[in-house]
């Protein structure tokens, strides 16, 4: 069980192998990574930046993967946030979750990255080709994709 | 997060006069207060997040801005997500800062 914040790419199938090798008693896995879209509503991007509170980030990012270990039968997991400048098709955030049987690593994943959108001290600034820059807002999405969880999650422990 | 005794549900207290909190600022936050942080000594009668809040709107055109959504604004006691009731008595650390665009 482990999270990350860095600012250089991470390599999903090494981290994969990193978590399965030696082991037998995993069952399913399932990665979720997200990625620097290349426009926002039609208009191109040049840039991403992602600013953080380093420290805060880290405890809350313990805290929502501490949560996850309590709701779902995870063998283990890991959350790896990337910070600073990406570009468009760049990699922003992974999140490997490993489990016996497949529903659990599904749902981990899903309530992994809802948490870690609401909740996690990140935030995104798009800077466009005439150097305006825009902080982008929460969405309210988000949010109504992270109340779901506050009803009992259907393989709770 | 923080070791000094302060039991969630306490109602809000004074804090102690002069106590000092680090407070930080992020994203808009940051770029319209024009730091990303500083000491403070809180006021006698500020004894909760959200009336520092309302203090350090009070502090110049910049503050009035950044906090100009203070419905808005979100706010951290100690490196912990916190409602504005929170009191202050016994943090170190206070920050503001827009909703999080994480992911």
């Amino acid at each position: 069980m482990a999270v990350r914040v860095q600012q250089e790419p991470f390599e999903a199938a090494a981290e994969i192998q990193a978590l399965t090798r030696g082991r037998t008693d995993v069952g399913g896995v399932v990665t979720f990574t997200g990625l620097v879209r290349g426009d926002v509503a039609g208009r191109p991007l040049v840039s991403l930046t992602l600013e953080h509170y380093p420290g805060m980030t880290e405890a809350e990012l313990g805290r929502i993967e501490a949560e996850a270990r309590v709701r779902f039968e995870l063998l283990d997991c890991l959350v790896v946030h990337r910070v600073g400048s990406l570009q468009p098709g760049e990699e922003i955030v992974l999140v490997v979750t490993l489990s016996q049987h497949r529903q659990a690593a599904f749902e981990a994943a899903e309530f992994l990255m809802d948490f870690l959108k609401t909740r996690a001290p990140f935030w995104k600034k798009e800077t466009f080709a005439d150097g305006e820059g825009n902080w982008v807002d929460a969405r309210d999405s988000d949010s109504a994709a992270q109340a779901r969880w506050d009803g009992a999650s259907a393989i709770q422990k | 997060m923080s070791s000094d005794a302060m039991t969630v549900g306490d109602a809000p207290t004074a804090a102690s006069a002069g106590q000092r909190v680090t407070v930080r600022y992020f994203a808009w936050v940051r770029e319209r207060v024009g730091r990303a942080e500083e000491q403070i000594a809180l006021p006698a009668d500020v004894a909760t997040v959200g009336e520092l809040a309302r203090w350090l709107a009070t502090r110049g055109p910049e503050y009035a801005e950044a906090f100009r959504r203070a419905d808005v604004v979100r706010a951290a006691l100690d490196q912990v997500h916190v409602k504005p009731s929170a009191p202050l008595a016994g943090a170190r650390e206070v920050a503001f800062f827009p909703p999080v665009t994480g992911g």
